[in-house]
């Protein structure tokens, strides 16, 4: 049987025209949406939440009434997957399922309409590149290009040989103001990316070594603006010097010519 | 806050309420307009129902009347005065002075931009899909939709799933309706469809490959507005247009469900389910649908003499008159035993009746594994709560049956009791999958003896509750016990409120899963009394009767078998007649709350098979013992003459005399301490006409592979069919 992998290659190489190739990848970035058996992924694989977790079900389970526990799916499916390197199997699930009584499809359908959710194995590094209009007009397909070119990943959903990257193709994360950014295992931030620094990012991954979340430009600190200001206070022209009534003449008259040339 | 309103008040919020359902009529009436028009309407009903009362059509996809609403197909947007936007009139409510437009131009552009998005992903495949003709969403295209497409890009494909030999999907052609999801939820009480994806990329599945495994699975694709979902044995089998199709019943169990027959010239093509409010609502099982191309196996068509060599002969009618004028001759009225089988009509258990105390035979009875129950009293052997009575209970209590697979239907009923408004169940016996809540209290007949005498839990709930249900299943009733099972369940009746004669109520059931048996009963026809009875016999009659053992029957008796399948029955019969079938004569049945039905013939039977009850009246003739009808007319007079309402087709008639019958205890009520095994083995193949089937063959063997046991080895080729 061919992989998921596989299977998505060849559709990226037969069916799709190169045209298309940018459109179809985005919508794919949630994985398939049927179970695919692989060596590390079958309901036999065995999965057992850690003792702290079972701790944090209770906590969570305390909030819900005993006959709704069906809204813990989130919260637990989240902790399953933070447990088990980033990767939510469908044994987790099931787990997931037997604790909350519920019938395992309904944790299916949770788990496979949000892409936060990995379904498949993803590296050590899991990397969510946002493409939303903020972030895509400030570069984040150079930024995507950067990474395929430096860790040898070619489309979308797929990992690095080395095992060390995944990149992803997500939705705005609420960090415009830096765009373009990326997040990194469901949890870091790494703002004001270029192609350089994305570039030394992935080594000093690569590396092992520390690296600190946040904007990534020396000159910046958090989301101040990229002139040095802090508020918006200290603007000096805060007033447009626009001549509206020349503009309406203007207008008026491209109108009267429009008019009369018909 | 909330939270702890919950908890206290947790006995309110049973179960997990996942969907939205139309509220219970609330008498709180007013006025709406729809289309100018205005119409009362109470306050619990949706737009859509409002409409429709208005006489209105709105088109839709995902609502329907019998599942909760979903809200998700937006086909049925209609404009209302003061709304923003249309709005979805399934999931809206009415309220006082609302002015619905339905011909609007709004309502117009919105329902034709709806289907353009539904179109846009959809296979024009219409060609090559099953459902065309009958599919929802041509004739709802042909009607609010626009000519042409503006859709450019490439259509999405979906993988289609594998839900098992009912179900074959094609999930292209799929809208999202969650129609199926619904009704696999809460009607088969299922919990293996969802969807999965989101946006664009949503499917319906299973997610891991699992198989829909209930038996009223295929009423799922009826449901499907599309050709997503069709049925698998009858892929590429006929188009709607060329299908002539008869109202008929079902007798394959003791429902007696509404079916409608299609047939092309005269081959029987598929089985639909009818509407019948008080039986099946509009579902029918699998079995009841599939079933029938058992009919065209292993058929009876000529009269066959087993010659003492072990050969086989076919004959022509008249030489099979003369054999069995010969060995009526040979024998005096008490050496003759008829046996009525489980599929026998009325009217032809009447005519063997007749024909055999004509011949002075007494010895009529039903066949062996017929429960220990008294023809004397109708109420005695009744399912004397009716079926829609369900609906009114207030505790169920079920002993020594699987209702899952002796009438799945009456199961549907029960859970969706259970699922909304928390009815409970207690089962004494066998513990089956039911997929719903209920409490099994214990497997042998002790648990019934304590239930009985007072001392178990259950016994004050059926005290307290005001409008209890004891049912038991005639399979338990035909134990060694039986009768004394039957006495300990009307010691229940007796002592709590199973009978309330203030509530005008009668709790106590017993489940018959054979359509003949109510009927023969009916006509006085006693259950089996031993093999003993039948030691001297030397002629041994069966009228379709099947599950006759062949070791009861008497070394030299000469056995005639009357039926229409070469099932069990004519395997060791002297001489085989060949009757017809449910589907190839006219013939009424009694289900199991004593409702008379007619059964209607949709196609001829085979070659010189006849019907039953016309070859005893042929036959009557020949031994000089005519039977005074010539007509189904005159036999069915005759028939109201014994027992007039058998001849009041589709209505219940109180059978009385309740008290009577708790009183009357036979035998002995010590019960033998065993447990109560599960009654159907294999709920694919219960007769004749079912394992005969290849449809039934493959279901067994994917869904109940352990009980896998076939009369016949089927050769699974379905392309062929
Ligand atoms: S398969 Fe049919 S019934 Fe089920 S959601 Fe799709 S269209 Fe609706
Ligand atoms: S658009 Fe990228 S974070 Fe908002
Ligand atoms: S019928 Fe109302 S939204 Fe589908």
């Amino acid at each position: 049987m061919f992989s998921q992998r596989t299977i998505f290659n060849k559709l990226m190489k037969t069916k799709m025209p190169t045209s298309l190739i940018k459109t179809p990848a985005r919508a794919f970035s949630g994985g398939f949406y049927n179970h695919r058996s692989a060596e590390d992924n079958v309901e036999e694989t065995p999965f057992e939440f850690t003792e702290e977790n079972y701790k944090e079900i209770k906590r969570i389970l305390n909030k819900f009434p005993e006959n709704y526990k069906q809204s813990g799916i989130i919260h637990l499916c989240f902790l399953a997957q933070k447990q088990n390197n980033n990767f939510l199997t469908l044994s987790a699930m099931n787990k997931v399922a037997k604790i909350l009584e519920v019938p395992p499809i309904s944790v299916y359908e949770v788990t496979s309409f949000y892409t936060m959710f990995n379904r498949e194995p993803v590296g050590k590094y899991h990397l969510q590149v946002c493409a939303t209009t903020p972030c895509m007009l400030r570069g984040a397909y150079d930024i995507m290009d950067t990474i395929k070119e430096k860790t040898g990943i070619k489309h979308l959903m797929e990992t690095s040989k080395d095992g060390l990257f995944t990149l992803q193709e997500v939705e705005c994360l609420g960090a415009c103001a830096n765009a373009p950014m990326m997040q990194v295992n469901n949890e870091w931030f790494y703002e004001d990316l270029t192609p350089e620094n994305t570039a030394l990012l992935l080594e000093r991954m690569r590396q092992g070594e520390g690296f600190e979340p946040g904007p990534q430009i020396p000159e910046r600190k958090n989301a101040e603006g990229p002139q040095g200001r802090t508020t918006l206070t200290n603007v000096e022209h805060v007033f447009h010097e626009r001549d509206f009534k020349a503009a309406k003449e203007e207008w008026e008259a491209a109108k009267a010519e429009q008019a009369a040339k018909q | 806050m909330f939270t702890q309103l919950l908890r206290r008040n947790r006995k309110l919020f049973t179960a997990p309420v996942r969907y939205f359902r139309p509220t219970q009529t609330l008498n709180n009436k007013f006025d709406i307009f729809v289309d100018g028009k205005p119409i009362t309407v109470d306050s619990s009903y949706t737009i859509f129902q409002a409409c429709h009362e208005a006489g209105v059509t709105i088109p839709r996809f995902c609502y329907h009347e019998r599942l909760a609403v979903a809200g998700n197909c937006r086909m049925c947007l209609v404009e209302v005065e003061g709304a923003p936007k249309p709005v979805a009139s399934c999931a809206m409510n009415v309220m006082p002075n609302m002015k619905v437009n339905t011909k609007s131009e709004t309502t117009k552009v919105a329902r034709g931009g709806v289907l353009e998005f539904l179109l846009a992903n959809h296979p024009l495949d219409c060609p090559i899909c099953d459902q065309g003709g009958e599919c929802d969403l041509q004739d709802i295209s042909q009607v609010y939709g626009y000519q042409e497409s503006r859709f450019n890009e490439y259509k999405r494909a979906v993988e289609d799933k594998y839900l098992g030999p009912i179900i074959r999907t094609v999930m292209n052609r799929c809208i999202h309706c969650t129609r199926c999801i619904r009704f696999t939820e809460q009607v088969a009480g299922e919990h293996t469809l969802g969807t999965t994806g989101r946006g664009n990329y949503t499917e319906i599945g299973t997610y891991v490959e699992a198989l829909v495994t209930n038996e009223l699975s295929a009423n799922a694709v009826d449901l499907c507005p599309v050709g997503a979902l069709t049925h698998l044995p009858y892929t590429f089998v006929a188009r709607p247009w060329e299908l002539k199709s008869v109202y008929s019943i079902d007798v394959l169990d003791g429902m007696g469900s509404a079916i409608e027959v299609n047939y092309r010239g005269g081959e029987l093509m598929r089985i639909l389910p009818r509407v019948h409010e008080e039986i099946n609502l509009e579902w029918i099982s699998d079995k009841t649908r599939h079933a029938f191309d058992g009919l065209k196996k292993q058929r009876l068509s000529f009269p066959i003499l087993k010659t003492p060599g072990g050969d086989i002969k076919e004959l022509k009618w008249e030489e099979a008159m003369d054999i069995m004028r010969d060995q009526f001759d040979q024998v005096s009225g008490d050496e003759i035993a008829g046996f009525v089988g489980k599929l026998a009509d009325l009217e032809s258990t009447l005519a063997f009746r007749d024909l055999l105390h004509r011949l002075g035979c007494e010895h009529v009875e039903s066949s062996s594994i017929a429960p220990k129950l008294n023809a004397n009293l109708r109420s005695e052997y009744l399912f004397n709560s009716t079926i829609p009575g369900v609906e009114d209970a207030d505790y169920v209590l079920m002993v020594g049956s699987n209702i899952r697979t002796e009438a799945p239907l009456l199961c549907s009923r029960i859970r969706s009791r259970v699922d909304e408004h928390g009815l409970e169940v207690g089962i004494v016996g066998y513990a089956p999958n039911l997929k719903h809540r209920y409490s099994h209290h214990g497997t042998t007949t002790d648990t019934l003896k304590e239930i009985a005498d007072g001392s178990h839990p259950a016994f004050e709930k059926l005290r307290e509750a005001k409008r209890p249900m004891v049912i038991v299943s005639s399979h338990a009733l035909s134990r060694d016990d039986g009768e004394a099972i039957l006495n300990n369940i009307k010691a229940i009746a007796e002592s709590t409120n199973v009978i309330n004669h203030e509530e005008r109520w009668n709790g106590m059931n017993v489940l018959h899963n054979d359509i003949g048996r109510v009927g023969a009963l009916d006509l006085g026809i006693q259950p089996y009394s031993g093999k003993d009875n039948i030691k001297n016999k030397k002629l041994v009659y069966l009228l379709a009767a099947d599950e006759f053992r062949e070791e009861d029957i008497p070394e030299d008796a000469f056995v005639i078998y009357q039926g229409h399948n070469g099932d069990k029955g004519a395997n060791f019969a002297d001489l085989v007649l060949p009757g017809s079938s449910y589907l190839e004569k006219h013939g009424s049945y009694v289900n199991m709350d004593g409702r008379t039905q007619i059964g209607r013939k949709a196609v001829t039977a085979p070659a010189l098979a006849r019907e039953d009850w016309t070859i005893l009246r042929a036959l009557s003739e020949e031994l000089g013992a005519p039977l005074p009808y010539d007509s189904i007319e005159e036999l069915r007079s005759r028939m109201s003459d014994l027992a007039p309402h058998l001849i009041k087709y589709d209505a219940l008639e109180s059978s009385g005399f309740e008290d009577l019958v708790v009183k009357n205890k036979r035998g002995s009520s010590e019960m033998n301490g065993t447990t109560f095994e599960d009654p159907i083995d294999n709920f694919y193949m219960t007769d004749s006409i079912s394992r005969n089937s290849q449809v039934m063959a493959r279901c067994s063997k994917e869904f109940n592979p352990k009980k896998f046991t076939n009369f016949k080895e089927p050769d699974i080729d379905f392309a062929g069919r």
